[in-house]
């Protein structure tokens, strides 16, 4: 005998449990706080950096004088100073780190491959000052001695590479920051790129295609956001790093074409200079530079975000 | 369980109970005595275990903004207070002169082992970027019978604030109007050449690294790390090599000129015998503390600091400061909750 099948009309619509509901809004709270502290991290800056603000205006991004005795404070050295040397940072990083991930992930067999992940993540999880004393006493001797006399001597012609080698310069400084953004290159692009699906792999090769071809054309291209992700996260870092930075990068608040030269980024001298910054408009314009630092990570990681859009309407669009 | 983590937390609670009786005395300010400090307060403990002194080296910067804004019961600073700062306070901070410093010119010259000599003027120069090589005539003028090099001088400064580096620019400031009008002194200044180093290790680090270059560190770092470091031309015209003696010197040289209120630079100071790059380091107390008992334990903190504490400082190698110093201060003493009973 078939029980008849009752519909209820309460059934249509889920009754709500008190434990959902408490459990909806206490992760809405968390996810609303992590807004709500970077709004009032903003608005902090922006309150505190209110004296320089109003003393040097829209000015203060392309002044070069920093001068606390005669309170003149502009942006332009350490604007420079930070983007050059994450510029530089990447330009070593990403092939190294591109490479190195296609190597774990199509060429290592498996075993070699977990164990060389393990030791890089790790590398990723060392403090930033270890890389610093690293940078200070092993990198610098190497450079002043070594590259770049080498350096000079080859590519001298350009403007690039000329004047007094001090080994402490923008050069050194984005190499020990590529040394510190490779590890999250890796990582990451290593992971997309495992998560290619083998069909298409083994397409390729059916059509003929060699395993560099493959690697090259197919599977990289298929990974591309999460190479392109890896790379933002590694310029990221690249661009707030501080006590590495500050101690392989000179502390000269000048504009030098040449690589070879001294310089300083923003993260370092508000690092340096705070603590001991008397006055108000001294410490005003120190905050004032990180209120540009964080304006400066929120475009790049704006234009990542264009970019990201752009090459996935285009991947959409072929398919 | 239950019971056994009760009665841990009771237990607990009993153990701060000497803490909670002992006098709390917050301090803060200036890294560069804080050993001196650290050790005084320790000694202090010994003999009064009541008192409780709790030191923050954050920078003479910070401990002046922390007396400003009353975090703290006295504060410590390398620099004496503008009077825009003291205008700040509520109640007028009287400077102590606790101990004695120096700033040395240490340099790494390959093939050079003697004590180079340098005058007033070479220094400042060198830090203008007016000379720039080692064999420069003024250097060799002075420095007879050693081979400088042709090298170019790599200048190395300090990059972060520092008490240090207004002893050196207030030096340099005195002794050259080129580097008073262009460059002036302070904790911070916008240094013509040269690269920056955070901390006297920094600056060290960076000089012992690099051929040929000079810089300046606090002369308690320079002896404790076997740095080589050169002679300076005092005022009266002699070439001193800095040590706990000759800079002690210097402010018995200027004990007699000094000013009511402690607040003096010593450098250049007359005095054959004199280091011209000295520097006092001051505590700095506010005249009116509304807590008597606190009042009390600080003044006999301090007449202890100034007489008996003394003895510390040479092996710590900080200069003791000169008996005339030290009775002017213990006067000052009397300032603090003067209008009180």
């Amino acid at each position: 005998m078939a029980t008849p099948l009752v519909i209820d009309a309460s059934l249509a619509k889920p009754p709500r449990q008190t434990g959902d509901t408490v459990a909806r809004l206490l992760t809405m709270a968390f996810a609303a706080s992590i807004l709500l502290v970077t709004f009032l991290l903003v608005f902090q800056l922006w309150n505190t950096s209110a004296l320089a603000r109003h003393k040097f205006g829209l000015a203060f991004l392309w002044t070069s004088e920093w001068n606390p005795v005669t309170e003149e404070f502009g942006a332009l050295p350490f604007i420079y100073g930070t983007v050059v040397t994450s510029a530089v940072a990447l330009l070593i990083s990403v092939p190294v780190g591109l490479g190195s991930a296609i190597f774990l992930s199509e060429m290592a067999p498996a075993k070699l491959s977990n164990a060389l992940t393990f030791l890089i993540e790790l590398l990723a999880a060392i403090p930033s000052v270890i890389y610093g004393l690293l940078g200070m006493f092993t990198v610098v001797p190497l450079m002043r001695s070594y590259v770049e006399p080498f350096l000079k001597k080859t590519l001298g012609f350009l403007p690039l590479f000329q004047g007094t080698i001090f080994g402490v310069d923008f050069l050194t400084a984005g190499l020990v920051l590529s040394i510190m953004t490779v590890p999250f290159i890796i990582s990451v692009s290593r992971e997309s790129l495992l998560a290619v699906p083998r069909e298409q792999r083994e397409a390729a090769l059916a059509l003929g295609a060699t395993r560099w071809e493959t690697t090259w054309q197919i599977v990289v291209p298929y990974a591309k956001l999460g190479i392109l992700g890896s790379v933002f996260l590694a310029l990221a870092r690249a661009l707030g790093e501080t006590m590495a930075v500050t101690m392989v990068i000179g502390n000269d608040p000048k504009i030098h074409a040449s690589l070879l030269a001294p310089g300083y980024s923003i993260a370092s001298v508000i690092a340096n200079e705070f603590s001991e910054a008397t006055g108000d408009l001294y410490q005003s314009a120190l905050i004032e530079l990180g209120l540009v630092l964080f304006f400066l990570t929120i475009v790049i990681n704006a234009l990542a975000r264009v970019m990201i859009i752009a090459t996935t309407r285009k991947g959409s669009k072929r398919a | 369980m239950k019971m056994m983590s009760i009665a841990l937390m009771g237990l607990l609670v009993l153990a701060t109970a000497p803490f909670a009786a002992a006098q709390q005395i917050q301090a803060a300010g200036a890294t560069f005595p804080a050993v001196i400090y650290q050790k005084w307060f320790e000694e202090y403990r010994k003999l009064h275990p009541d008192v409780l002194v709790n030191y923050q080296s954050i920078g003479s910067g910070g401990g002046i903004a922390q007396l400003t804004s009353g975090t703290v019961d006295f504060g410590a600073s390398d620099m004496p207070m503008t009077d825009a700062q003291i205008a700040k306070l509520k109640s007028h901070p009287l400077h102590f002169p606790t101990v004695m410093g120096a700033v040395v010119p240490t340099y790494n010259i390959p093939g050079v082992s003697q004590d180079l000599k340098f005058t007033p003027q070479t220094l400042a120069a060198i830090f203008l970027g007016s000379i720039k090589k080692w064999n420069d005539s003024q250097l060799a003028k002075d420095n007879p019978g050693v081979k400088l090099p042709g090298a170019e001088i790599v200048v190395v400064h300090r990059s972060d604030g520092s008490g240090t580096s207004f002893c050196w620019t207030d030096y340099l400031s005195k002794v050259s109007p080129e580097w008073k009008s262009k460059v002036g002194a302070s904790t911070s200044v916008n240094w013509p050449v040269g690269l920056g180093g955070k901390g006297n290790e920094g600056v060290a680090g960076l000089v012992k690294q690099q051929p040929n270059s000079m810089g300046y560190v606090e002369l308690a770092y320079a002896v404790q790390n076997k740095l080589a470091y050169g002679d300076v031309k005092n005022a009266a015209g002699n070439f001193v090599k800095a040590d706990l003696a000759s800079v002690t010197e210097a402010a018995a040289g200027a004990a007699k000129e000094m000013p009511a209120d402690f607040r003096v630079s010593i450098t250049n100071a007359p005095g054959k015998k004199s280091y011209p790059i000295s520097t006092f380091t001051w505590l700095l107390i506010p005249s009116e503390i509304p807590d008597a008992k606190k009042a009390a334990t600080i003044k006999a903190l301090l007449a202890w600091m100034l007489a008996d504490g003394q003895k510390f400082a040479a092996g710590l190698w900080y200069a003791p400061l000169p008996k005339e110093v030290v009775a002017k201060e213990i006067k000052q003493i009397a300032q603090i909750n003067a209008g009180k009973k």
